[in-house]
């Protein structure tokens, strides 16, 4: 899709029970580096008690407990807006608990299987073991053409791929998606899922500007000085290869 | 050491005594104050010694996730109008560091100990206090401690069956909703800026309505409970409307909070406002925070945060710009070795400010002031961030590890 003026259209699903682990730091990267672009932003902070509207351009979603979790995919199904976003061609990206509502179904906080939103072809269930926290490493998916992936981890889900999502990186550090195939994340068309926090387009911020050069329908966005990020991401690269 | 241990077993004595030498050797090793070894030796001869050290005292816990501490602090001032009190004024505030702060008040009448949130219903069981302090909860060191709602969860099965007064903050949902499983509570407006971690009804799950400083959930009804203390400005008003001014040397609003809250504890020990709020005072700084030193010639003062609603409060007292901000972050353990909470803070109420930023996540820090369109000035140590730092007093931020490695480093 391309946006239609000069304005992107940013909208973050859910705040007040998708944003634990500073998720609005994703949002607040989409909308810097579009300015940095020349971009009008308007950012639209929805709460769950208010409707998902269905005209954005790249849509957030974060990470949070296990209780409003489940609340936001009861919220998320009966609304609908986020569904109809994506039919329109938008751009979502997700994180942990958000990633794990846009696919086909997880485990809730009663035990149950939660129906997610089927936006990605995957199927989320619990792990058995410890909590996977920490640094994480790997290389994204070649055909996005990104450099290594770097995150945070702090879940204890574990997330299957069906035949139509592709893994969005293979982890040389860390879990992911904990199947112990190496696999991190998913993404179908313009949607993305990622068990990275960090938050993790603060310390990958070129997967923001995926989604930016998706919103806008070009292949390559003016330079930013991205030194700061740079000097993060080595540092933290490094850091992460050391022995505890 | 006579006189109050005698209702202690030999055991307990022992335990007591263990637990002393046990300190002292640490100490000797340069290993710290060795409250903390100390207390673990105790305990592990006695597992029941702090129910025992705490039978001759009038106890009151404080918990919270931000001002425990120097909320304690207050406390203590204020219940010695009435007799001696022992207190872990040092912050050791886990079974084993409360023990051995117990132990060493032999004399005391009161007990004032802070608590870690994790340990609060244990130890309210343990000591079975007289009251309970419960300032607020928000998120705090994701990476190892339970998820917000949860720790409210667990206070509220804690205190279900306690006799305890449980004085607690009316305008923090979860401490409300944690508390109100408790027969005797006494409801304090103390005011918490951050919100963060509330929209959700602790209760139903319902979205939180907040019009002005009142709250609600549209879905099922729980709500604000009437306080019958209130902070209001430099004031704080007691049950029976009398309005008490509030002169402290520590600075914000929170402490001015933290001070409504004590003189609410103090008047269930039969201590009035006004004697309470009096002594309160004479707190200085807490364990070095709110400090101000001489450092290379200039005038720092320092101050600790170690999580979103202590930055957006500590925000609220620094000086105006152009006062310089010396900013510290490291992830250590003590941390959270997570920084993601660095986006929880909004940092561009320092805008105008000259921002210098040190400590082991220097460059974590430096990426999300980029990303708030901030100037600021990247430093290998405190050393070059004074020297670079234009005239003024000034204000120093750190968490937990950064502001022990400040404290350090300016010999405070």
């Amino acid at each position: 899709m391309s946006m239609s003026d000069n304005s992107l259209r940013l909208v973050w699903v859910y705040p007040d029970l998708l944003s634990t682990y500073g998720d609005q730091g994703n949002a607040l990267v989409v909308e810097r580096r579009a300015h940095q672009r020349g971009l009008q932003v308007e950012r639209y902070d929805v709460r769950s008690d208010q409707p998902v509207p269905t005209s954005g351009d790249i849509y957030l979603i974060g990470g949070g407990e296990d209780r409003p979790q489940r609340l936001a995919a009861e919220r998320l199904r009966r609304d609908g807006g986020l569904q109809r976003a994506v039919g329109n061609g938008a751009i979502v990206f997700s994180v942990c608990a958000g990633y794990q509502i846009l696919g086909q179904e997880f485990i809730n906080d009663l035990g149950q299987r939660e129906p997610g939103l089927g936006l990605l072809d995957v199927i989320s269930t619990r792990g058995e073991g410890d909590r996977c926290v920490g640094d994480v490493l790997g290389d994204i998916d070649p055909q996005l053409g990104l450099p290594p992936l770097t995150g945070f981890e702090n879940h204890q889900g574990i997330t299957h791929l069906g035949p139509s999502a592709r893994p969005l990186a293979r982890v040389t550090l860390g879990r992911g998606n904990g199947t112990g195939d190496g696999t991190e994340g998913a993404y179908n068309g313009t949607v993305f899922g990622t068990y990275m926090h960090g938050p993790v387009l603060a310390r990958n911020p070129l997967i923001a500007d995926l989604l930016l050069k998706l919103a806008l329908d070009v292949n390559a966005l003016p330079p930013t000085d991205d030194r700061w990020y740079e000097a993060l991401r080595a540092e933290r690269m490094n850091a992460a290869q050391q022995p505890a | 050491m006579a006189g109050n241990t005698d209702p202690l077993s030999p055991r307990a004595k022992l335990a007591v005594t263990a637990g002393k030498a046990a300190a002292a050797v640490s100490r000797a090793a340069g290993r710290g104050s060795g409250s903390v070894i100390g207390g673990r030796v105790s305990l592990k001869l006695d597992p029941d010694l702090l129910g025992r050290l705490a039978t001759h005292l009038d106890v009151v816990l404080v918990s919270a996730t931000n001002g425990k501490t120097t909320t304690t602090r207050l406390l203590a001032e204020a219940l010695r109008a009435s007799g001696p009190v022992v207190s872990n004024a040092l912050g050791a505030n886990m079974p084993a560091g409360i023990t051995s702060a117990l132990a060493g008040g032999s004399d005391a009448r009161f007990g004032v100990i802070e608590v870690d949130e994790k340990y609060l219903a244990g130890v309210a069981r343990d000591v079975e206090p007289k009251a309970i302090a419960l300032l607020n909860l928000s998120r705090d060191q994701l990476d190892r401690a339970a998820e917000t709602r949860m720790m409210a969860e667990n206070w509220r099965e804690g205190l279900a069956g306690s006799k305890a007064v449980v004085v607690a903050n009316a305008d923090d949902p979860l401490v409300v909703w944690a508390a109100s499983s408790s027969p005797n509570v006494v409801w304090v407006a103390a005011g918490q800026e951050w919100k963060d971690d509330a929209w959700s009804c602790p209760s139903c799950g319902g979205v939180m309505q907040r019009p002005g400083d009142d709250w609600f959930c549209g879905e099922c009804g729980f709500r604000r409970p009437a306080p019958s203390w209130v902070l209001s400005g430099d004031h704080v008003l007691d049950p029976h409307g009398s309005a008490w001014p509030i002169h402290l040397q520590l600075p914000g609003r929170a402490n001015k909070a933290n001070a409504t809250t004590s003189a609410a504890v103090a008047a269930v020990f039969g201590v009035p406002p006004q004697v309470a709020l009096e002594r309160m005072y004479q707190v200085q700084a807490v364990a070095g925070r709110y400090d101000v030193v001489q450092f290379q010639g200039r005038d720092l003062r320092l101050l600790l945060a170690k999580n979103p609603a202590g930055w957006l409060e500590t925000f609220s007292l620094i000086d105006p710009p152009p006062t310089p901000v010396v900013l510290s972050v490291n992830a250590r353990g003590a941390d959270g070795t997570d920084t993601s909470w660095l986006w929880d803070v909004d940092y561009t109420r320092l805008a105008g400010h000259p921002i210098f930023v040190l400590g082991d996540r220097k460059l974590d820090l430096a990426v999300r002031l980029e990303v708030a369109g901030l100037d600021f000035r990247v430093c290998e140590s405190l050393d070059e961030a004074v020297q670079l730092a234009p005239p003024g007093r000034i204000e120093t931020i750190a968490n937990y590890t950064a502001f022990q490695d400040l404290r350090r480093r300016v010999g405070n």
